[in-house]
């Protein structure tokens, strides 16, 4: 791969140098140079956590404006079941998604039900033999990321497959092309409804396994919650459109997905400093009784997202509501006379190599060396963790300084007791 | 700052705080990771890190954890002043366990600690006096 493109930035005007994100950021990818904050890209894990947290809103989340679905002749809404959960009052998913056909989409294909194959896909890898366990979710592009930077031991245990939202995308356009042969690829534009950044980096990065992903657009779920706002009738009894079960509801709060998995020796953490706990333990191995772990980055699953418009355990509560008379699961692939749990053509292959971003040097005697340093160098530092020197704690400020990337003077609390004040 | 000086890092294992065991086990494995070791020896050190952290608690309340990390080799040096190992022979047997009855419902204490310790690594030398305390150490060779 040859540069990452990230989906979290920074309005540096308005960024004062505070330390809320720098304090914060689980990969301590932020920095504060000259009064702002600056993120190294290679730590990024594009999990939002800074764009949650800044008390100024100078970190912002990229993505596709929703005009940019005019440049498409036919386009298609791929609405993830967090959507489901934003509105009150909505006790018929037909309701918003004929809000967005009104709204100007030509087709919707609900990722609900791409998320109901993937459950069926997953409770058949985890009869498979000689697999990796406990098998992790790949739902979740933050984990997989983060498992690629920090745990790369842990990369054999994903499980190989797309995650719903590019299962819904290849199905949506194949759809399209089959019901309008006229259509060429390009006239197709599928369009996701992200809850969060990290599927705007999964999508721009084409972490899907094929050279691009199948989903041309992503826009922000607060975004078209509002145009839905306007679009959306409830007075008239909607055509039926949903096809999705109780399972593809789940998928968007936390535990839904390993539940679903009617297997009960599973693990589902959610927010991820909670996360990055529970994959420490599993690589000491801990929990050697465990089949299956859920990780979701945000709050509470998917509901808790940067773009979305509701409190996470309110949007929780509404989907219970939704949910209740649905069918279990309306997506079941047909299995028989399959030799592997799931077709190649959704198999993703090797996740990312380990990217050694961390490591002092290559050559393991100078990276010693370097350690060693920067533990002296520690010592002689107050570890109150003030952030002024713009490092997230005096550890990362004397692994900076050995790097070459911060000065000794920079910490205020040396240079005060080197002037004689205390 | 000599170019020979040992990169070293020291730990205090809370004896009273139960749920804090095993944090210095994570804090060296991030180490090792910087420092470039191969995964399948940084998983092994932090296992057997680990388990001696918890050892520590259980029965010792609490410790020291020293990790001496040269090109070739790990050395993890556990001290603590705990009541020293009886039978160090029966201890190392798999599934022996004098762990009370409140740790074992945690899931601990089933007699694998000081039998995974001995796995993970390539050397194990435990030096036990009753009533004085006990001090491993452990070396994984790279």
């Amino acid at each position: 791969m040859s540069v990452y493109r990230h989906s979290v930035s920074l309005e540096s005007e308005k960024c004062k140098g505070c330390t809320h994100c720098l304090r914060r950021c689980p990969t301590e990818a932020i920095r504060i140079r000259d009064g702002r904050a600056v993120i190294n890209t290679e730590r990024c894990i594009d999990c939002g956590e800074c764009i949650r947290l800044c008390p100024h809103k100078a970190k912002k989340a990229i993505y596709d404006p929703l005009e940019s679905i005019n440049n498409f002749k036919y386009k298609i809404a791929l609405p993830p079941p967090t959507l489901y959960g934003q509105f009150d009052n909505l006790d018929d998913v037909d309701c918003m998604l004929k809000g967005l056909l009104d709204y100007g989409f030509d087709d919707v294909f609900e990722v609900a039900c791409a998320a109901e194959m993937v459950t069926e896909y997953t409770r058949h890898y985890l009869k498979t033999e000689n697999v990796q366990r406990p098998v992790i979710s790949s739902a979740c592009p933050v984990i997989v990321r983060l498992i690629s930077l920090r745990f790369p031991t842990l990369a054999k245990h994903l499980i190989p497959i797309m995650p719903p939202v590019e299962i819904a995308g290849k199905l949506a356009r194949e759809k399209a092309k089959k019901e309008h042969p006229e259509l060429k690829d390009e006239d197709i534009g599928v369009v996701f409804i992200s809850p969060c950044t990290a599927k705007v980096s999964y999508v721009k990065n084409a972490l899907c396994g094929e050279k691009s992903s199948n989903i041309d657009l992503v826009v922000s779920m607060s975004d078209m919650y509002f145009e839905l706002l306007n679009t959306m009738k409830s007075e008239i009894a909607p055509e039926p459109l949903s096809r999705t079960g109780m399972i593809g509801v789940n998928w968007a709060t936390s535990g839904g997905e390993s539940s679903s998995l009617l297997n009960d020796r599973y693990l589902a953490a959610d927010g991820i400093e909670n996360v990055i706990k529970v994959l420490d333990d599993i690589e000491t191995g801990s929990y050697p009784c465990l089949d299956f772990i859920e990780l979701n980055a945000c709050p509470g699953g998917c509901v808790g997202g940067v773009l979305t418009m509701e409190n996470p355990y309110i949007a929780r509560v509404r989907l219970q509501n939704i949910r209740r008379y649905l069918p279990v699961s309306q997506n079941r692939p047909d299995m028989h006379g399959m030799d592997h749990p799931f077709p190649a053509e959704y198999n993703v292959g090797e996740f990312p190599e380990i990217n050694p971003v961390r490591m002092f040097s290559q050559d393991r005697k100078t990276a010693i060396r370097l350690m060693s340093e920067a533990a002296s160098f520690f010592e002689t530092l107050p570890e109150i963790d003030c952030g002024y020197c713009g490092a997230p704690n005096c550890r990362a400020f004397a692994d900076d300084v050995v790097r070459g990337m911060a000065k000794p003077e920079e910490c205020a609390v040396l240079a005060k007791k080197k002037n004689g004040i205390n | 700052m000599s170019d020979n000086k040992k990169l070293s890092y020291c730990f205090d294992v809370d004896g009273a705080n139960f749920t804090s065991a095993g944090e210095a086990s994570v804090k060296v494995k991030k180490r090792l990771r910087e420092a470039g070791f191969d995964p399948e020896t940084i998983r092994r050190v932090s296992i057997a890190m680990y388990e001696g952290e918890i050892n520590m608690v259980i029965h010792a309340g609490g410790g020291k954890a020293e990790v001496v990390i040269e090109e070739d080799r790990i050395v993890i040096i556990l001290t603590d002043e705990g009541p020293g190992i009886a039978d160090i022979d029966q201890a190392m047997q798999e599934g022996f366990s004098t762990a009370p009855d409140n740790i074992r419902s945690l899931g601990f204490g089933a007699g694998m600690g000081l039998p995974n310790m001995k796995r993970y690594t390539d050397e194990m030398v435990i030096d036990s006096r009753l009533g004085k305390g006990t001090k491993i150490t452990m070396t994984v060779y790279v």
